[in-house]
């Protein structure tokens, strides 16, 4: 019998699954059903027939179809949902995998190529599952040198940096995890902490290309924070509020990029500089340092990093949305929800079953988020394109651009920004 | 200090300003050698580059073979420019033989060396465009020099490795209808090329970067002894094609490129224009072409030279001036073969260019200097 490819026995992989049915039992009753039930005590649970569901009761949607949604948009109310799933983290890591995949294909297309093809039915669509899998198998290798909690703390910081960052964008009206009245200083504060990660973990790794690369991403970092701050007064100076779903509801007649597109402009490059991203790639320079600060990182340490950069890439493009395009607001496209389900039920053959709770998220709200996807799909479409037209530029070009024209660039900005303020064509008590 | 360590083993007491930095021979930005690079801050204060990491001993393994079989390995240094590293061993090997080579064959050769010749510059814009981080510049030349690869297939049977030069002509008469296809193919290929300053030669970020960065001037050009584009960009006249005509090209009209800048960005261009000319001389060549007659001369097996007798040729490759020396002592091998290549010519410039450039510089005058490593390993 080959050791290689051995024989399939149907005994062998019955008698392999009973030999581990009992743990999986055991670790289900023991760390899943708390789980669950942590959740189902933690949502605030419905009323339904004048009856109150406890969570003990909840269980029995199993049982009855017409209680699955009325848990499901009770859960949705929570603070935890928000966080894990849809304004916050699985939103974004969603919009991120889409990213890839369009650059991917969207790259492939502009350089004659097919790009990725075979993996999954469609276009190669599962590749990226591919290589997250393949990141998860490989072997963490650590330099002997390299200043090791820090090394393994940097990507997990980078990652958690890029979600809080997530967290202050708002999608929908109500819908953002963090609606804080100073978003806009919460945002510079987050934006402040990236340096300071890719430093760390240059630093830590020891080794001479991520050190050059750390620098360089300071370097880069900290000089186009400042046009980037400044890009974004012209939008404090007209709105007069610092908070991310105010300054939305501002534009919804008309988006700021009407009358300061130079500010929008500013922030569109200084975006492509903090994300590392070509023509502004220098601390990943390949040919010149390898991969910069990421070339010790290995395995998933890497992969979480690439996660990080992703949803902060997300986070830009959502934010020049929200400050520049109007975010969610937008005509009116979502078909409105044929209410007789409700009245009238849904037959299902012998049976017309009625469901409470339907439907599960208001026209509005649907609307919304869909203007705001395709805002940031648009906006991340411009983040990557130019990576198949523009060479890499050089770090004194870089803080050239940074320091003499960006900055210059962000005050002429600011000025027209107060002189529609004064001559009171915008801002509050304004014309418009 | 006579028994000084190679560069880069000896241990140097340097300013603690300065990092010594090891790019290659396991770097993105290297090829099959090594640069030790001293930075001080973003600034190379000194540079030495390291060849050899590729070296096969072809002038040795010469001197085992017959004239006949040196062919197959002797193009193995440079495989996408075989045709061209092979032609001046061809043609000392026909000067030691006394073989008179059939007119046909002297057109075939030069359609094959320049074809081979715009194969070699499409790889190397490929690496030059990557080198830059513009990966559209690494995708299009790459896919580009297919149309070539196949036509070169149609030619000789091989993709990369032709073996197709032989003394006494070339291997294989032309297909049918190679012609045709070849001036279609050639016209496309020219289209093609052309939209590459759209995108990559008049892209004001590429400008930026390169003009005036490692500028090498008109006298040290000539001084340290650099050929081909490298030296024609810093305002040389010199192309063998013009200089010292081989086989049928002082029948054609070549021109050769020249700017007088010797910045990266000129070094970078020349060879461009050189392909964009490479079209034009093959055209030239299919029309003046003679459409039949033989394209081999028929030689005795083991052909030996007369006696004690040596040949210097050399011919203009893709990267410069190649030439090759043969020792004949009228045995069946030759008794000492040297090949003189372009690229350890050009190299020689590295040091000189570096100093005082920004580190990011550096890819960018590396590879501007069009040196291919394996080359000048031999």
């Amino acid at each position: 019998m080959s050791v290689i490819a051995p024989n399939f026995k149907f005994s062998e992989f019955v008698k392999s699954i009973l030999d581990n049915v009992f743990w999986i039992l055991l670790i289900f009753v023991l760390i899943g059903l708390p789980a669950v039930f942590i959740i189902l005590f933690y949502i605030e649970m419905p009323v339904i027939n004048g009856e109150l569901l406890t969570p003990f009761l909840a269980l029995t949607w199993l049982a009855d179809p017409s209680r699955t949604l009325p848990i499901l948009k009770a859960f949705m109310t929570t603070d935890l949902f928000k966080i894990a799933a849809f304004p916050g983290f699985g939103f974004a890591a969603l919009i991120a995998a889409g990213t890839i995949f369009i650059e991917r294909k969207m790259l492939a297309k502009l350089q004659l190529r097919v790009g990725p093809f075979y993996c999954g039915k469609f276009e190669g669509i599962l590749q990226l599952m591919g290589d997250g899998l393949k990141l998860i198998s490989k072997e963490i290798i650590i330099p002997a040198k390299a200043d090791k909690p820090i090394f393994w703390a940097a990507p997990i910081l980078f990652v958690a940096t890029a979600a809080a960052f997530v967290a202050l964008i708002p999608v929908a009206p109500g819908w953002v995890v963090a609606d804080v009245d100073v978003g806009l200083i919460a945002v510079f504060a987050i934006i402040g902490f990236f340096p300071i990660i890719t430093i760390l973990s240059a630093w830590s790794s020891n080794s001479k290309f991520p050190f050059i690369g750390g620098i360089r991403a300071l370097h880069q970092m900290v000089s186009f924070e400042i046009p980037l701050i400044l890009s974004l007064l012209g939008v404090v100076i007209l709105t007069g509020t610092l908070n991310l779903s105010e300054i939305v509801a501002s534009q919804s007649n008309f988006p700021w990029i009407v009358f300061l597109p130079i500010g929008a402009i500013i922030f569109f490059i200084t975006i492509l500089a903090e994300l590392e991203r070509i023509p502004f790639d220098l601390p990943e320079a390949e040919s010149e340092i390898v991969a910069g600060w990421l070339t010790e990182f290995s395995g998933m340490i890497y992969g979480l990093v690439q996660l990080g950069t992703y949803l902060k890439l997300y986070a830009f493009a959502a934010l020049f949305v929200v400050l520049f395009l109007g975010g969610w607001s937008g005509p009116m496209i979502w078909p409105p929800f044929p209410e007789e389900i409700i009245t009238d039920g849904i037959v299902m053959g012998p049976i017309t079953a009625k469901i409470p709770g339907l439907p599960v998220f208001s026209q509005e709200m649907l609307n919304s988020v869909l203007w705001f996807i395709i805002k940031t799909v648009g906006v991340i479409f411009f983040i990557l394109l130019p990576r198949g037209v523009f060479p890499r530029i050089r770090i004194d070009m870089l803080l050239s651009l940074g320091w003499y024209k960006l900055i210059g660039l962000a005050f002429v900005n600011i000025f027209i920004a107060l002189g529609l303020l004064y001559a009171g064509v915008l801002g509050p008590g304004g014309i418009l | 200090m006579n028994n000084e360590l190679p560069p880069g083993l000896a241990l140097q007491k340097v300013d603690e300003r300065i990092m010594t930095l090891n790019v290659g021979p396991q770097h993105p930005g290297s090829g099959h050698m090594r640069i030790i690079v001293q930075i001080d801050g973003d600034f190379i204060v000194a540079c030495d580059p390291d060849p050899g990491y590729v070296h096969r001993g072809e002038e040795k393994m010469a001197e085992y073979r017959n004239y006949i079989t040196n062919i197959p390995h002797l193009e193995r240094p440079v495989i996408h420019d075989s045709c061209n590293i092979l032609y001046p061993y061809v043609l000392g090997v026909e000067e030691l033989l006394g073989i008179e080579v059939p007119e046909r064959a002297k057109y075939i050769r030069v359609i094959a060396s320049e074809l081979n010749r715009c194969v070699y510059t499409m790889y190397w814009l490929a690496i030059y465009g990557i080198f830059l981080g513009h990966s559209t510049m690494f995708m299009w030349p790459a896919g580009d020099r297919e149309l070539l690869i196949d036509l070169l297939e149609k030619m000789t049977g091989a993709r990369v490795t032709h073996a197709h030069f032989v003394p006494g002509g070339v291997r294989n008469d032309l297909p049918p209808n190679f012609e045709d296809v070849c001036l279609r193919q050639v016209n496309y290929f020219e289209k093609r090329i052309k939209e590459y300053a759209a995108i990559f030669y008049d892209n004001p970020i590429l400008i930026a970067r390169t003009a005036n960065t490692g500028v090498l001037s008109r006298q040290d050009a000539i001084r340290l002894g650099t050929t081909g584009s490298v030296l024609r960009a810093s305002g040389v006249d010199y192309d063998l094609r013009k200089k010292e005509p081989y086989d049928v090209y002082d029948e054609l009209d070549v021109h050769s490129n020249v700017m007088k800048e010797g910045d990266s960005y000129a070094r970078s261009k020349i060879p461009w224009l050189d392909m964009l000319e490479s079209c034009n001389i093959i055209r030239q060549a299919l029309q003046k072409m003679p459409k039949s007659g033989s394209v081999r001369v028929k030689l005795k097996p083991n052909p030996k030279g007369k006696g004690l007798d040596s040949v210097y040729k050399r011919v203009e490759s893709g990267r410069g001036s190649l030439g090759c020396y043969i020792v004949s002592d009228g045995k069946p091998e030759p008794y000492r073969l040297k090949l003189s290549v372009g690229s350890f010519r050009n190299l020689i410039a590295l040091p000189y260019l570096l100093k005082g450039e920004k580190l990011g510089n550096m890819p960018a005058v590396y590879w501007s200097l069009n040196y291919w490593p394996v080359e000048a390993d031999r």
